[in-house]
């Protein structure tokens, strides 16, 4: 049974010590420019831990089995081609587990006091989760969902072309999450993602400004008084600049 | 047990610009004032340098200089029917928290409102009529015209160092400035700031469809400026960094080194940080008030008796104080009685994305919170507005207040919100579009009010201020006529693709809209409607003056900021009298 193939092989793994992100390079159905990212991304984590722990880049927040995950679910919704730069090579998912990690993920701006309520639309937001807590979850139904309804696979161990299925199918509303709505979590990953890759890069994502450099936004240059009319109408080409370039 | 402090003259509840500028100009009584403010402090430097104020995630995206919901918020429903839940994030708007409150993140745009927008009750029975008014908007005149306003406006306006073009110069009416404005004095104390490509093309095709373009103005300052209490401003550097971040050269006005410095400076002027008020005590009669009770950083609860207490806590701070208070009778929308909580209002947006080719370059992210280049042509009172159907109108602009990309990458319509066909559509469109947007007034409802909610609580145990506010039919379609005005705007300019943007089926507190929250306690002049008189002196409780767009007994097709400020310096020329002669400076 495919079930009983994917846990076996994440058993394996885990057993091994392997990340599952590692997992990823194993997986023959994903391309080897994925493999390649996912590799990426789980490659600091294993630095960090096996030398000092504190290395800039490893995963602080997420486990290994859930950063194999996130990584494969920015790949998608951010894939590298021709157009620019993917969400993973920049550094998304480390901009994801430092938010997650922190304030923001605490929920420190959010009133999360009861009775919880689901509401309309028009109220927003009414879990009693805050965003750590609600990736945490997310992560464990999205795994529990795909694997149901997708031949026995986790979303990291699926092809990019049936990745890209699952997640518009979530995106539709048409994926039932045991715990919490998978609409939910669809949007707050979107969010975050979309932050990642645009961010300024002492952030964990858009390393070296790349996705700056790729829509043609200066960053946090801000210094436009003497160039505001000479460049209307004409492209103003420069480097970008992030914040801690200008410190 | 609240520990009893040494009396005060004045107290002031609330640092930003109502607060400060009530401070500032109370001080020169000579009284003993103190002014309590929930937030922390904080000035331009250290706290808005650069580079590092240039980060839309920390500020723009994590909302670093806003009120933190997780300690007060609200509840929210769309109608009585509904229950109300909390808001459990920022979304629809953004009050500010601590010194400068939101004037330290807001874009700098202070306008004067039109004379219609003081008196819309009185200038559509004059012109219409009473059929003309649906059965449940309540229109209410402020009980104080805009002639009467027009030198505070000039006042504020001049202390802010705004940058604009006069359009009504004492009845004259000049080219290139908004012949729609009501006469004022003198010309702003600015020029206009430079134009962006947006703005020319707005501009452009504006006058080719006949409408009367100008540049908005703005509290960026265009110029080097040093205001008439000798605070020096530097030149607005175009960053595109004004909604929501602080400014590191302050071009952008704001209290925190105008008038709270200015007032922080004389002996007689307190001001405590951390220090959040939780009610205003009144005597048995509830006729006058006697302190106000307030919580600072280490939680310790602290009683001080005052003279005269003015709030100055935003819109949705001081309604939420009176109600708690027992400041005036809490309206209920069922009978129509009562004042505190009616009248709340807000706007409504609609507009028009404009898509270019590529050679049509936008630079969207060079720019300034108020640099826009707008019409008036159907605003509130501009036109034959019941002739289309509706009361009210809006104001429609182009504004390049900066093109920073977490919020800003239009795609056209259809695009994935994800995967490469989205990345190739935000490359694409990123420095060739623009928005033409309509800033829709709105009026004020029998459906649409404030109270306190049954179930939810704040962090120090009081009951959430609880917001029912839906938009109505004469608001839908104001907001669609403005964007077909907007489209219109937009297929002149030449684009290749004009996206209309319609007002929302029903208002929803998650996404950004505006921090333009009117109303709760309105002023006017009949104590049955209004909760203030027309000096915003409470009807019931002469001793407690309320300021700030509480006020307004309904909203304008303009942001409220400038009416804030004009009214905060009114506010304090009636205090004045009242001091030398308490009690209520309008007999009832």
């Amino acid at each position: 049974m495919a079930d009983d193939e994917g846990m076996r092989r994440r058993d394996v793994l885990k057993g091994l010590g392997v990340t599952g992100a590692v997992a990823g390079i194993v997986a023959t159905t994903v391309p080897p420019e994925v493999q390649e990212a996912e590799a990426q991304a789980a490659a600091p984590h294993a630095h960090a831990v096996s030398r000092d722990g504190q290395s800039a880049d490893g995963f602080r927040f997420f486990t290994p089995q859930e950063a194999a995950i996130v990584v494969a679910l920015v790949d998608t919704l951010i894939p590298k081609d021709d157009v620019g730069p993917g969400g993973v090579e920049v550094g998304v998912p480390i901009f994801i587990d430092r938010e997650l990690a922190g304030a923001y993920g605490r929920g420190a701006r959010m009133y999360l006091d009861g009775p919880f309520g689901q509401g309309t639309p028009q109220q927003g937001y009414q879990l009693p989760l805050p965003p750590a807590d609600l990736y945490r979850i997310g992560i464990a139904d999205l795994n529990a969902w795909c694997v149901e309804t997708r031949g026995g696979k986790t979303f990291d161990e699926l092809s990019p072309a049936d990745r890209t299925t699952a997640l518009k199918a979530i995106e539709a509303g048409q994926a039932e999450f045991a715990q919490v709505p998978a609409r939910n979590f669809f949007s707050v990953l979107l969010q975050n993602t979309m932050e990642g890759y645009f961010a300024d890069p002492m952030y964990g994502g858009n390393r070296n400004s790349a996705v700056w450099k790729m829509i043609g936004f200066p960053g946090a240059i801000g210094m436009y008084r003497e160039v505001i009319e000479k460049y209307r109408n004409k492209r103003y080409d420069v480097e970008p600049k992030s914040i801690q370039d200008l410190s | 047990m609240a520990a009893k402090l040494k009396s005060t003259d004045i107290v002031i509840v609330g640092l930003g610009w109502t607060g400060g500028i009530l401070a500032k100009e109370l001080a020169e009584t000579g009284l003993s004032i103190v002014v309590l403010e929930r937030g922390g402090p904080r000035d331009t430097n250290p706290d808005f340098m650069y580079p590092t104020v240039h980060d839309e995630l920390r500020y723009a995206q994590r909302h670093e200089l806003m009120q933190n919901v997780s300690r007060e918020t609200l509840t929210f429903r769309n109608n009585a029917s509904e229950t109300a839940l909390p808001m459990r994030q920022l979304g629809s708007f953004l009050p500010g928290e601590g010194v400068g409150g939101a004037g330290v993140h807001w874009n700098g745009v202070p306008w004067r409102w039109l004379p219609w927008d003081h008196e819309p009750l009185t200038q559509t029975l004059a012109r219409y009529g009473p059929g003309v008014i649906p059965p449940d908007m309540q229109m209410l005149d402020w009980g104080v015209s805009y002639d009467e306003l027009e030198p505070y406006y000039d006042k504020f306006e001049y202390l802010c160092g705004v940058s604009g073009k006069a359009g009504n110069l004492r009845g004259q009416k000049i080219d290139g400035g908004n012949v729609f404005e009501g006469p004022r004095q003198r010309d702003y104390p600015n020029p206009p700031m430079l134009q962006t490509h947006a703005g020319a093309l707005f501009e452009k095709a504006a006058k080719s469809l006949g409408y009367h373009p100008f540049p908005g103005p703005s509290a960026n300052t265009s110029q080097p400026y040093v205001n008439p209490d000798g605070v020096a401003f530097g030149a607005c550097h175009y960053c595109g960094y004004c909604e929501r971040f602080g400014c590191e050269v302050n071009a952008k006005a704001s209290a925190h080194f105008t008038v709270i410095p200015l007032a922080a400076r004389k002996s007689n002027v307190e001001m405590r940080t951390n220090a959040r008020v939780m009610k205003v005590n009144l005597d048995a009669a509830k006729t006058r008030a006697e302190s106000v009770t307030y919580i600072d950083a280490a939680g310790r609860e602290f009683e001080q008796p005052a003279g005269l207490v003015v709030l100055c806590a935003y819109a949705l701070g001081n309604v939420h104080l009176m109600l708690l208070s027992g400041i005036g009778k809490p309206y209920d929308p069922t009978t129509g009685a009562g004042v505190v909580g009616r009248n709340y209002a807000y706007q409504i947006g609609s507009g028009a994305i404009v898509f270019f080719d590529e050679k049509t370059w936008i630079n969207s992210f060079m720019g300034a919170g108020a640099l826009a280049v707008n019409i008036d042509d159907f605003n509130t009172g501009s036109f034959d507005h019941v002739k289309e159907g509706f009361i009210g109108g809006g104001g429609i602009s182009t504004s390049s207040s900066g093109g920073r990309p977490i919020g800003f990458r239009p795609v056209p319509p259809g695009t994935p919100a994800w995967g490469t066909e989205w990345k190739r559509a935000v490359v694409r469109h990123y420095n060739h579009t623009l928005a033409i947007g309509n800033q829709g007034s709105v009026m004020a409802y029998r459906q649409n009010y404030l109270d306190l909610d049954p179930t939810y609580r704040d962090r120090y145990g009081r009951s959430l201020l609880r917001m029912t506010f839906d938009f109505h039919a004469n608001e839908q379609k104001q907001a669609n006529f403005l964007a077909d005005i907007c489209v219109r705007i937009g297929q002149a300019m030449g684009a290749e693709r004009v996206v209309r943007s319609g007002p929302p089926q029903h208002y929803s507190i998650v996404p950004y809209q505006s921090t333009h929250n009117t109303g709760g306690a309105a002023m006017g002049t009949d104590p049955r409607t209004s909760a203030l008189n027309r000096y915003c002196q409470t009807w019931d409780v002469s001793n407690v003056f309320v300021t700030g767009a509480c006020a307004f007994p309904q909203n304008a097709g303009k942001a409220p900021t400038g009416p804030v400020g004009a009214l905060a310096y009114w506010t304090a020329d009636a205090i004045k009298r009242y001091l030398n002669n308490p009690g209520s400076l309008v007999p009832t």
